[in-house]
């Protein structure tokens, strides 16, 4: 089975750093996940070419355009997903943020994610776990235990891809075992199946009776 | 079908001049407005509720009674009354009490609000949200169909003996539209009571409105209310017109721009394609109103947004004139060329009401239940058959 991950890039140039290291992550999460006898879709968003939707999402209260509305629905069900933010005022950059700001808070609950950053000095090295690795936490992604951070010197250095395989190789891991969520009845569903949602869609209906109950002022 | 306008009621400066109306301008403005509305031959005149400034909304019966006194025909509605911050009690008595000066010219559109602070200010807590809404309805409800009241609920001091006075008019309550944007548990809530959904519609993609009014007319088919294009069904719209597109995009382009809701955001070409906004030629705007039904059936009631983003009462009331005089003609028959014979034209009116008599569904506190619980108890059986025969 051929799974789908989503690549979200937030470099703000052509060519930049922050899409190298995106592009680096994803082939080698492609050789991990072949490598294990799988093929692997990669969906890349670079988040340059949406920022003045992601504006107009922001200040009419959440309308999403067209682009957004598809987006929102490939991330809800992409099987893993790699952030990469270039470091802003010691941070990801506002625009990072407005994506997932645009997300529905449920749409990556249990997803496998590889979170990355790109700096000029390894002194912002820290960001993925101050910055990146509580924003999914919130968000109850799985973020794999390795972070990849690279400082402009990194692109330079053999370490950097060594740390990129190794993530790539957790991402892969937690990639192929999703949908494999043991045999139903033995665990509370919730905690068996993650519910994604992307926000697209109108929540489904609970039935009035549910919403009626404890309320009717005799009860 | 019924056609009228709705205002939310804000003070916004005009964008090109800069001039600002005050609370008592804006108050007079919006009550000419309303007079005007019934002279240029619309039905309905909504008024928002609001508790908090750039709004000068704060008492709807205050407001509507002194608008029914001086007009004939016009249906006095709200966009929307807050029927999780407000006592349920007072909006019985309130709005009974402005059928009779009316002469039942009256419904209402339930709504729960939007803005966090209102709720404290209120005594209530905006997480409470839907459950307010659904308890203080369902009070509503019974305050207006029961003589005598008895209530123990969640949310207010327990009633024992309570009558709410003045009781509806002809013993007939208001009818009731539930209006939201995002929230499937109140189309629900319209569907379960078989009462009216209304979908704002002007700040989101039609998509959106779609699925929202599907949802509420399946289910009103499934409460047993009638078929699912019987169900009752109100939308918003948005618009300004011009002899020419290129005219009226002109002089609404300022107020686009700068209007409180979606302002510096998307283009005003972007907007009108993403929503309802239509700013063109009357023939554009019928064009595009007929379409409506295209996506969510044949309706009832269509409320335009006018007075609003700071535009000056002169041109407002020549956007009543055009929308009275070249738009709505039209629009009235081309709706009903199309509407099948059983759906019906109008929601329900306090003549027809009354007109169906005290053993209407309408006249039960929940017109639904003894069929719901005829579907558990198949449902049980059925489950007692498997059971028995495994």
């Amino acid at each position: 089975m051929t799974r789908r991950i989503v690549v979200v890039t937030a470099g703000l140039t052509v060519p930049s750093s922050t899409r190298l290291l995106a592009d680096q992550l994803a082939e080698a999460t492609t050789a991990q996940v072949t490598a294990r006898g799988e093929g692997l879709d990669v969906q890349f968003v670079e988040l340059r070419e949406i920022a003045g939707e992601l504006a107009q999402f922001m200040v009419t209260g959440g309308v999403p355009t067209p682009r957004l509305t598809e987006l929102r629905e490939q991330v809800a069900s992409a099987d893993g997903l790699v952030a990469v933010t270039p470091v802003f005022n010691g941070s990801y950059s506002g625009l990072f943020k407005m994506f997932f700001d645009a997300l529905d808070k449920d749409s990556l609950t249990g997803t496998p994610v590889l979170v990355a950053a790109t700096a000029g000095s390894a002194r912002h090295s820290l960001v993925l776990d101050h910055a990146l690795r509580p924003l999914f936490a919130y968000l109850r992604a799985i973020v794999v235990p390795t972070g990849v951070f690279a400082a402009t010197e990194d692109f330079g250095s053999l370490g950097l891809a060594d740390r990129i395989t190794r993530a790539a190789a957790e991402l892969a891991a937690l990639v192929l075992s999703q949908g494999g969520y043991g045999v139903g009845g033995f665990a509370p569903d919730l905690a068996a199946r993650p519910r994604r949602t992307s926000g697209n869609d109108v929540a489904e209906v609970t039935p009035f009776g549910d919403l009626l109950r404890g309320h009717t002022g005799n009860d | 079908m019924q056609f009228g306008i709705f205002s939310v009621g804000d003070i916004t400066p005009d964008p090109t001049t800069g001039s600002v109306l005050s609370e008592g301008e804006r108050i007079a403005y919006m009550t000419r407005l309303a007079l005007k509305a019934e002279e240029v031959g619309l039905d309905v005149f909504a008024t928002g509720e609001h508790h908090n400034p750039p709004f000068v909304v704060s008492s709807p019966t205050t407001h509507l009674g002194f608008i029914a006194a001086q007009t004939e025909k016009l249906l006095l509605s709200t966009s929307t009354t807050l029927i999780t911050t407000n006592d349920p009690v007072k909006i019985a008595e309130d709005y009974a009490f402005l059928q009779h000066l009316s002469g039942g010219r009256v419904d209402l559109m339930m709504g729960r609000g939007n803005t966090g602070p209102v709720y404290p200010w209120f005594g209530k807590d905006i997480r409470d949200g839907i459950k307010l809404a659904v308890e203080n309805y369902h009070l509503l409800r019974k305050l207006w169909r029961e003589p005598v009241v008895n209530w123990q609920g969640q949310f207010r001091t327990p009633l024992q003996g309570y009558t709410s006075t003045p009781a509806p008019l002809d013993g007939t309550p208001p009818f009731v539209w539930h209006g939201s944007i995002r929230s499937s548990e109140i189309a629900e809530q319209a569907a379960y009571y078989g009462d009216g959904f209304f979908h704002n519609h002007i700040f989101w993609n039609k998509e959106h409105t779609e699925q929202m009014v599907r949802l509420y007319r399946q289910r009103f088919e499934f409460y047993g209310h009638g078929a699912a294009d019987q169900a009752y069904v109100g939308l918003g719209g948005q618009v300004f017109m011009a002899s020419s597109e290129a005219e009226a995009k002109r002089v609404f382009r300022p107020y686009f721009d700068n209007a409180p809701v979606y302002g510096h955001g998307p283009s005003l070409e972007d907007f009108s394609q993403m929503t309802p906004l239509t700013v063109g030629t009357t023939e554009q705007v019928i064009e595009r109103t007929l379409g409506f039904a295209d996506y969510v059936g044949d309706y009832q009631r269509q409320l335009f947004l006018l007075d609003h983003a700071g535009l000056p009462e002169s041109l407002v009331m020549e956007q009543l004139e055009m929308l009275g005089t070249e738009v709505v003609p039209v629009l009235r028959t081309e709706f009903e060329r199309r509407r099948p014979a059983h759906v019906p034209s109008d929601p329900p009116t306090h003549a027809s009401m009354v007109a169906a008599g005290p053993d209407a569904a309408f006249h039960l506190i929940e017109p639904a239940r003894e069929r719901v619980e005829a579907m558990q108890a198949e449902a049980q059986a059925q489950q007692q058959a498997a059971g028995a025969t495994a």
